[in-house]
């Protein structure tokens, strides 16, 4: 029967296709459940060189594998951990660090002032292109590792930089180092808590300056944990217990990082015990979030602070009291429970409130919602009859903008429309263009806790991201006096003043200070994350 | 037939690069600034800007970098990503779950549409028939962005049948669901499509002859009738691996397998040409082979067909 055989041929094909795609894979599944280990969610990290590490996602699996020289006590303070002592000179210019001697990395070598030093150089080098390479900013030297385009945008290749070490870092012995800062600086000693400021042990580098190739993919720290095979993108990483490690050791044996894509599918996985730790639960999953996990459902301070803000470069807003009546329209309350059903709390302050020298309310009447006041100053001030916010259309803000609109649009009586550009980058490109976008929505997440990494990038003149141009050079040299002060009470004396001439001018109107908003598994007790939404690793542990 | 098959291989070779040529140009023009999308919210300097710039050719003109992308392409080097990792390597991780993906869920649609789409052709005007009918309305009706965060919800974690994600060495249990989502984009065409096709075929002279020499009814209907009825089916199958895949970015967003969809939504969300460029031509290839595979299965579905 000729007829019969493609019929055969089909079922055959059939099966074993069915057959490979079922077996091709599985046997991955380790016995984790029985084991002292955590799987905590989080996104794929952009890179795992701690200089080039400047996102959440990269910098909590880093925290795991790195030792860091200082972290943060319950009040902010810088504490030494991998350094036995950190001391400045008399004008906080020359910063000498001394390590905890006896450390070492994973792979057996001692942490030595050169790995510290080699490290920060490879960061700051400009060619390099590292993300956090702003950090290494004000150690001295720091602008001659730098190339300027000579035809900015054109085809001509940069010549090198003139240097390619930072003269500011120098080595004392294998344990000590001292750093020389361009200008004094109180709070120097929080800034080096960050990531960036992780050491590399030498198996790092291919020669002088080179990263060694797949070092990313099986990077080797000076922390708790260790690298168990290599980084699977966008899959997992998993970590283990470094044996040797001298330093806290945690309750728990090893981590598994697992990758998500998407905040809701982590949800799903953290409600049917896959995943043990969600440190950001998505908006769309808080409303049932409450009823799925009960009292493991949590909530923490973190750094980020939302805002709008008013282009200077745009002559309806010059008048304040145009921005104190598109400030006093919006009811901040309102938009925190309705849209963000509590995960956020309204900011009357230009500074996020886990910052020492915070103040409730610096805003004062201006942040108030007021709409009475509003209408009358707005009507006074004769402004502008059609208003708009743009937004990035990625990252979840069309609700709160929308609800931010009609408030204003019911208060003051003018039209007001939120406008999305598809990407933050798309929306910079605008503003930096100075085109009539109307107001910017932003936000800020704080790389160390002072208030002058509020101050100096969100409202001085040359901050990084001042989009919208205000400048004062009151405001800058405040911001500056309290960068040199000798001790850190007058350094926030300096900034808090620089804070109230923000409450003044209004160049941005707070909207909202943000939460970590976390969850975890039956499975793991003692889960807290902290500002900068990482999990404490040393705290966490896992259940019976 | 063997003089066929390198006509169409020698078409495939100008498509191909007409493709990668055409998604080249359209990632350029909707390009603003790769730079700053990677960095998400994140401040840029200046050097770590003009660094990248030209680590990426990203200061000169189309045809520059088309050119650098092409050269690297025919050495077997699709290029790196703006991330750093060479794109081989993440083809190589991200392929084999979405083609095993593909593959259930292509067995699945093919299977029950098949069957079901038989079965109603028989009892045409029947209660099955006219079930089907309203269920296949609905699947069509709902769009895949739809269906699978619902199927998730309610068979993932409401009723726990399956796991609600998959990873990238997902066993085929974990694949079953998200295979089942993308299979119901494509049943209710491919299943209506059959029950046309047998309808139509029942009426034949054929089958009255098959009946009238005593054949089974069993027999007529599967071998001789389906046999007959499958080309327009073999055709849609083919077709429908564009909306498979299409379908596979949605679904493996929901369901946290970091396959091909995945890489592409990514890449172009952060404005990453390369990246896109080099995950649609694999794409184009594989559609064009389906294609071609398709067109050689109408050959043995009915022997009048012949390719000179």
């Amino acid at each position: 029967m000729p007829g019969k055989a493609p019929w055969k041929m089909a079922v055959g094909a059939t099966a074993i296709a069915l057959l490979a795609a079922g077996c091709g894979g599985g046997g991955s599944d380790d016995a984790s459940s029985t084991s002292n280990t955590v799987v905590i969610g989080i996104g794929e990290p952009q890179h795992l060189i701690p200089s080039n590490s400047t996102e959440s996602n990269g910098s909590e699996v880093l925290s795991s594998l790195f030792y860091p020289l200082v972290d943060f006590d319950a009040q902010n303070k810088p504490v030494p951990v991998a350094a036995e002592s950190i001391t400045p000179n008399a004008d906080n210019s020359v910063w000498t660090v001394k390590l905890k001697s006896g450390f070492t990395f994973s792979n057996g070598e001692p942490v030595t002032s050169d790995n510290y030093i080699n490290a920060w150089n490879y960061g700051a080098y400009g060619p390099n292109a590292q993300e956090g390479a702003y950090f290494f900013e004000k150690i001295k030297g720091f602008g001659d590792l730098q190339s300027e385009d000579p035809d900015k945008d054109g085809p001509k290749k940069a010549p090198e930089p003139k240097a390619k070490t930072l003269t500011g870092l120098k080595k004392v012995d294998d344990t000590t180092f001292e750093i020389t800062l361009d200008g004094p600086f109180s709070g120097w000693e929080s800034v080096m808590g960050y990531t960036a400021f992780y050491p590399l042990p030498k198996a790092a580098w291919k020669s002088e300056g080179v990263l060694a190739d797949g070092f990313e993919d099986a990077i080797i720290g000076n922390g708790p944990f260790k690298m168990k095979g290599k980084w699977e993108h966008d899959s997992q990483i998993v970590v283990e217990k470094n044996p040797s490690f001298k330093g806290t050791v945690p309750k728990v044996d090893g981590i598994t990082w697992k990758i998500y894509q998407d905040q809701q599918a982590e949800y799903a996985d953290l409600v049917a015990g896959n995943v043990d730790v969600q440190t950001t639960i998505p908006i769309e999953s808080l409303s049932k979030a409450s009823a799925d996990l009960g009292d493991r459902f949590k909530k923490s301070p973190n750094s980020g602070f939302g805002f709008i803000g008013f282009p200077q470069y745009l002559p309806e807003y010059k008048d304040l009291r145009v921005r104190q009546a598109i400030s006093m329209a919006i009811n901040r309350q309102e938009i925190m429970d309705q849209i963000f059903l509590g995960s956020r709390t309204p900011a009357t302050s230009f500074v996020s409130p886990v910052v020492a020298g915070y103040r409730e309310n610096t805003c004062g009447d201006n942040c108030k919602y007021d709409p009475v006041k509003a209408k009358q100053l707005y009507t006074e001030a004769n402004g502008p009859k059609e208003l708009k916010i743009t937004y990035n259309a990625d990252g979840g803000h069309k609700a709160w903008i929308d609800a931010t609109c009609n408030q204003i649009k019911a208060t003051l009586g003018v039209n007001c429309v939120g406008v999305g550009e598809p990407k933050f980058s798309d929306m910079l490109t605008k503003a930096k263009a100075h085109e009539n976008i109307g107001l910017i929505r932003l936000a800020w997440l704080m790389d160390y806790p002072l208030m002058e990494n509020y101050l100096g990038p969100l409202y001085s003149t040359t901050g990084s991201s001042n989009y919208y141009g205000y400048s004062n050079p009151t405001f800058d040299n405040l911001v500056k006096a309290g960068v040199v002060a000798k001790t850190s009470e007058e350094a926030i004396a300096k900034w808090q003043a620089a804070e109230d001439i923000l409450a003044k001018e209004l160049p941005v109107a707070p909207i909202y200070t943000q939460q970590n908003v976390f969850g975890y598994s039956t499975k793991v007790n003692n889960v807290t994350v902290d500002l900068f939404q990482k999990v404490d690793l040393y705290k966490i542990e896992v259940v019976g | 037939m063997f003089r066929y098959i390198v006509r169409r291989l020698l078409q495939m070779v100008l498509t191909f690069f007409g493709a990668t040529f055409l998604v080249y140009a359209l990632i350029f023009a909707n390009q603003n600034d790769p730079i700053q999308a990677l960095a998400g919210e994140r401040p840029i300097t200046e050097s770590q800007r003009l660094a990248l710039t030209q680590r990426y050719h990203l200061d000169e003109g189309f045809f520059m970098q088309y050119w650098y992308y092409i050269k690297g392409l025919l050495t077997g080097d699709f290029g790196t990503s703006l991330t750093g990792r060479k794109i081989g390597d993440m083809m190589v991780d991200a392929w084999p779950v979405t083609a095993r993906l593909a593959l259930i869920a292509i067995v699945i649609a093919a299977v029950f549409s098949v069957t079901f789409g038989v079965y109603s052709a028989i009892r045409r005007g029947g209660l099955f028939d006219n079930l089907s009918l309203v269920v296949t309305l609905v699947l069509l009706a709902m769009p895949i962005v739809v269906i699978a965060p619902l199927f998730q919800l309610i068979f993932g974690i409401q009723l726990g049948w399956f796991p609600p994600t998959a990873t990238r060495d997902a066993t085929f249990w974990q694949l079953l669901l998200p295979a089942i989502v993308l299979a119901c984009i494509v049943i209710a065409p491919e299943m209506r499509v059959t029950r046309t096709s047998v309808v139509e075929n029942l009426r034949a002279d054929y089958v009255r002859t098959a009946r009238a020499k005593g054949l089974t009814r069993m027999r007529v209907i599967w071998v001789h009738v389906l046999r007959n009825s499958l080309i327009p089916v073999i055709t849609l199958i083919g077709v429908d691996l564009g909306s498979l895949l299409a379908g596979a970015i949605v679904t493996e967003h929901v369901f946290n397998i970091p396959g091909v969809g995945f890489n592409l939504a990514r890449a172009i969300n952060t404005e990453d040409g390369p990246l896109v460029v080099g995950f649609v031509s694999i794409l184009v290839i594989l559609f064009l082979f389906i294609n071609l595979l398709v067109d050689l299965l109408y050959a043995a579905l009915d022997p009048r067909i012949r390719y000179e």
